[in-house]
Protein backbone atom coordinates (compact mmCIF):
# COMPACT_ATOMS: atom_id res chain seq x y z
CA UNK A 1 0.00 0.00 0.00
CA UNK A 2 1.48 3.79 -0.95
CA UNK A 3 2.39 6.34 2.41
CA UNK A 4 2.18 2.72 4.32
CA UNK A 5 5.17 3.77 6.40
CA UNK A 6 3.36 6.76 7.52
CA UNK A 7 0.20 5.01 8.33
CA UNK A 8 2.55 2.86 10.14
CA UNK A 9 3.69 5.58 12.41
CA UNK A 10 0.49 7.20 13.31
CA UNK A 11 -0.04 7.17 17.20
CA UNK A 12 -3.64 5.87 17.32
CA UNK A 13 -4.87 1.95 17.99
CA UNK A 14 -8.28 0.58 16.81
CA UNK A 15 -10.97 2.48 18.21
CA UNK A 16 -9.53 5.52 17.45
CA UNK A 17 -7.25 5.61 14.52
CA UNK A 18 -9.42 7.55 11.63
CA UNK A 19 -7.31 6.77 8.61
CA UNK A 20 -7.66 3.87 5.93
CA UNK A 21 -5.40 5.14 3.53
CA UNK A 22 -3.62 7.91 1.75
CA UNK A 23 -4.18 8.50 -1.72
CA UNK A 24 -2.19 11.65 -2.13
CA UNK A 25 0.63 12.76 -0.02
CA UNK A 26 3.62 15.63 -1.04
CA UNK A 27 4.61 18.29 1.47
CA UNK A 28 2.16 20.50 0.69
CA UNK A 29 -0.95 17.90 0.94
CA UNK A 30 -2.63 15.16 1.57
CA UNK A 31 -5.52 12.78 0.54
CA UNK A 32 -6.57 10.18 2.72
CA UNK A 33 -10.05 8.16 3.28
CA UNK A 34 -11.78 6.45 5.99
CA UNK A 35 -14.64 4.28 6.33
CA UNK A 36 -16.67 4.64 9.30
CA UNK A 37 -17.28 1.76 10.98
CA UNK A 38 -20.43 -0.03 11.38
CA UNK A 39 -20.22 -1.11 15.17
CA UNK A 40 -17.90 2.00 16.78
CA UNK A 41 -18.19 2.80 19.96
CA UNK A 42 -20.03 6.25 19.95
CA UNK A 43 -22.77 4.66 17.82
CA UNK A 44 -24.48 3.20 20.21
CA UNK A 45 -25.43 6.01 22.53
CA UNK A 46 -24.81 8.98 19.64
CA UNK A 47 -27.69 9.01 19.48
CA UNK A 48 -29.81 5.47 20.57
CA UNK A 49 -31.64 4.18 17.56
CA UNK A 50 -30.19 6.57 15.46
CA UNK A 51 -26.85 6.35 15.10
CA UNK A 52 -24.90 9.76 13.71
CA UNK A 53 -21.58 10.31 13.35
CA UNK A 54 -20.59 13.18 16.30
CA UNK A 55 -19.04 16.44 15.03
CA UNK A 56 -16.31 15.74 17.21
CA UNK A 57 -15.21 12.51 15.55
CA UNK A 58 -15.43 14.16 12.17
CA UNK A 59 -13.18 16.74 13.38
CA UNK A 60 -10.98 14.04 14.81
CA UNK A 61 -11.02 12.48 11.62
CA UNK A 62 -9.85 15.65 9.62
CA UNK A 63 -7.22 16.43 12.09
CA UNK A 64 -5.99 12.72 11.64
CA UNK A 65 -5.47 12.99 7.75
CA UNK A 66 -5.28 16.48 7.70
CA UNK A 67 -2.37 17.50 10.32
CA UNK A 68 -1.19 14.22 11.90
CA UNK A 69 -0.60 12.25 8.45
CA UNK A 70 0.57 15.69 6.60
CA UNK A 71 2.98 16.08 9.98
CA UNK A 72 4.17 13.31 10.40
CA UNK A 73 5.47 13.17 6.58
CA UNK A 74 6.95 16.84 7.18
CA UNK A 75 8.87 15.18 9.79
CA UNK A 76 10.21 12.38 8.59
CA UNK A 77 10.14 13.20 4.69
CA UNK A 78 9.35 10.53 1.84
CA UNK A 79 9.74 7.31 2.01
CA UNK A 80 13.62 6.62 0.25
CA UNK A 81 14.75 9.40 2.51
CA UNK A 82 13.02 9.04 5.80
CA UNK A 83 15.11 8.86 8.76
CA UNK A 84 15.95 5.22 9.70
CA UNK A 85 15.27 5.93 13.27
CA UNK A 86 11.95 7.49 12.61
CA UNK A 87 10.32 4.39 13.47
CA UNK A 88 11.87 4.30 16.68
CA UNK A 89 10.26 7.75 18.33
CA UNK A 90 6.69 7.95 18.26
CA UNK A 91 4.95 10.51 16.99
CA UNK A 92 3.28 12.58 19.57
CA UNK A 93 0.69 15.19 18.07
CA UNK A 94 -0.72 18.18 19.98
CA UNK A 95 -4.17 19.52 18.79
CA UNK A 96 -3.91 23.31 19.51
CA UNK A 97 -6.65 24.78 17.35
CA UNK A 98 -9.57 24.31 14.78
CA UNK A 99 -12.33 25.90 13.18
CA UNK A 100 -14.93 23.47 11.73
CA UNK A 101 -18.73 24.38 10.04
CA UNK A 102 -20.66 20.96 8.67
CA UNK A 103 -22.91 20.82 5.93
CA UNK A 104 -24.25 17.13 5.82
CA UNK A 105 -24.40 14.39 8.05
CA UNK A 106 -22.10 11.02 8.18
CA UNK A 107 -23.85 7.52 8.71
CA UNK A 108 -22.74 4.09 10.18
CA UNK A 109 -20.37 2.74 6.96
CA UNK A 110 -19.95 5.91 5.07
CA UNK A 111 -16.83 6.12 3.11
CA UNK A 112 -15.31 9.78 3.47
CA UNK A 113 -12.52 11.47 1.78
CA UNK A 114 -10.50 14.23 3.31
CA UNK A 115 -8.33 16.52 1.93
CA UNK A 116 -5.61 18.78 3.26
CA UNK A 117 -3.89 22.04 1.94
CA UNK A 118 -1.25 22.99 3.96
CA UNK A 119 -0.72 26.86 5.15
CA UNK A 120 2.36 26.72 6.96
CA UNK A 121 4.88 24.57 8.87
CA UNK A 122 7.05 26.61 11.07
CA UNK A 123 8.65 26.37 14.52
CA UNK A 124 7.02 22.71 14.52
CA UNK A 125 3.62 23.89 14.00
CA UNK A 126 1.52 22.90 11.04
CA UNK A 127 -1.69 25.01 9.81
CA UNK A 128 -3.75 23.64 6.97
CA UNK A 129 -6.88 24.42 5.47
CA UNK A 130 -9.13 20.90 5.50
CA UNK A 131 -11.83 19.75 3.73
CA UNK A 132 -14.25 16.47 3.73
CA UNK A 133 -16.11 14.95 1.53
CA UNK A 134 -18.53 12.44 0.99
CA UNK A 135 -17.78 9.66 -1.92
CA UNK A 136 -20.02 11.51 -4.78
CA UNK A 137 -17.35 14.47 -4.26
CA UNK A 138 -19.76 17.01 -2.19
CA UNK A 139 -18.60 18.57 1.22
CA UNK A 140 -19.44 17.52 4.22
CA UNK A 141 -17.27 19.83 6.31
CA UNK A 142 -14.39 22.28 5.77
CA UNK A 143 -12.23 23.63 8.74
CA UNK A 144 -8.87 24.98 9.62
CA UNK A 145 -6.81 23.04 11.61
CA UNK A 146 -3.74 24.19 13.54
CA UNK A 147 -1.42 21.73 15.53
CA UNK A 148 2.37 20.60 16.65
CA UNK A 149 4.08 17.53 16.11
CA UNK A 150 6.22 16.46 18.94
CA UNK A 151 8.70 13.11 18.60
CA UNK A 152 9.22 11.19 22.00
CA UNK A 153 12.69 9.75 22.16
CA UNK A 154 12.59 6.13 23.23
CA UNK B 1 12.90 52.46 14.00
CA UNK B 2 13.33 52.92 17.73
CA UNK B 3 11.90 50.29 20.62
CA UNK B 4 8.72 52.79 21.32
CA UNK B 5 7.44 52.73 17.72
CA UNK B 6 8.06 49.34 17.64
CA UNK B 7 5.88 48.61 21.08
CA UNK B 8 3.16 50.84 19.33
CA UNK B 9 3.24 48.68 16.27
CA UNK B 10 4.00 44.85 18.00
CA UNK B 11 0.21 46.10 19.97
CA UNK B 12 -1.43 45.84 16.58
CA UNK B 13 0.31 42.58 16.23
CA UNK B 14 -0.99 41.21 19.55
CA UNK B 15 -3.91 42.42 18.96
CA UNK B 16 -6.09 39.67 17.66
CA UNK B 17 -4.61 37.29 19.64
CA UNK B 18 -5.08 38.45 22.98
CA UNK B 19 -8.51 38.02 24.37
CA UNK B 20 -8.21 41.00 27.16
CA UNK B 21 -7.60 43.70 24.66
CA UNK B 22 -7.41 46.59 27.44
CA UNK B 23 -3.79 44.86 28.96
CA UNK B 24 -2.09 45.46 25.82
CA UNK B 25 -2.33 49.63 26.55
CA UNK B 26 -0.15 48.77 29.17
CA UNK B 27 2.60 46.68 28.13
CA UNK B 28 5.85 46.83 29.08
CA UNK B 29 9.00 44.86 28.24
CA UNK B 30 8.15 42.34 30.45
CA UNK B 31 5.02 41.63 29.96
CA UNK B 32 5.16 37.88 29.46
CA UNK B 33 3.04 37.28 26.30
CA UNK B 34 1.51 33.55 27.37
CA UNK B 35 1.43 33.99 31.15
CA UNK B 36 0.17 37.80 31.38
CA UNK B 37 -1.02 38.94 27.92
CA UNK B 38 -3.12 34.76 28.00
CA UNK B 39 -2.01 34.02 24.58
CA UNK B 40 -2.34 30.48 23.42
CA UNK B 41 1.32 29.67 23.21
CA UNK B 42 0.56 27.63 19.78
CA UNK B 43 -0.65 31.48 18.23
CA UNK B 44 3.60 32.55 18.98
CA UNK B 45 3.84 31.34 15.86
CA UNK B 46 1.59 33.16 13.84
CA UNK B 47 2.16 36.11 15.73
CA UNK B 48 6.15 36.02 14.34
CA UNK B 49 4.34 35.10 10.92
CA UNK B 50 2.59 38.03 11.46
CA UNK B 51 5.52 40.08 12.17
CA UNK B 52 7.33 39.14 9.73
CA UNK B 53 5.06 39.87 7.16
CA UNK B 54 4.67 43.49 8.72
CA UNK B 55 8.41 44.08 8.88
CA UNK B 56 8.99 42.32 5.60
CA UNK B 57 11.77 39.94 7.44
CA UNK B 58 12.44 36.69 8.72
CA UNK B 59 12.06 35.69 12.25
CA UNK B 60 14.51 32.27 12.89
CA UNK B 61 14.29 29.16 15.12
CA UNK B 62 17.00 30.23 17.00
CA UNK B 63 15.36 33.75 17.45
CA UNK B 64 11.59 32.37 17.70
CA UNK B 65 12.48 30.20 20.05
CA UNK B 66 13.83 33.30 22.66
CA UNK B 67 10.41 34.98 21.97
CA UNK B 68 8.62 34.43 25.79
CA UNK B 69 8.03 38.62 26.79
CA UNK B 70 7.53 41.69 24.74
CA UNK B 71 10.90 42.97 25.26
CA UNK B 72 11.76 39.42 23.46
CA UNK B 73 9.37 39.88 20.34
CA UNK B 74 11.04 43.59 20.32
CA UNK B 75 14.66 42.62 20.38
CA UNK B 76 14.03 40.15 17.13
CA UNK B 77 12.09 42.33 15.03
CA UNK B 78 14.96 45.61 15.84
CA UNK B 79 18.11 43.08 14.87
CA UNK B 80 16.63 42.17 11.87
CA UNK B 81 15.57 45.94 10.34
CA UNK B 82 18.06 47.76 11.89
Amino acid sequence: MMYQYILDLLPYKSSFRFVDEISYLDKDRVVGHYTLKEDAFFYEDHFPGNPVTPGAILTEIMAQIGLVVLGIYLVVGPEDAARPEAGDNPAFPLFTSVEVSFDQMVLPGQKITVISQKEYFRFGKLKCRVEMQDAAGNRIAKGVFSGIIKTISK
Amino acid sequence: MDRRTILEELKKVLYPYTENKELLQHITDDTNLVKDLKINSANLVDIIIDAEAKYNIEIDFDSAEKIITVGNCIDAIAEKIK
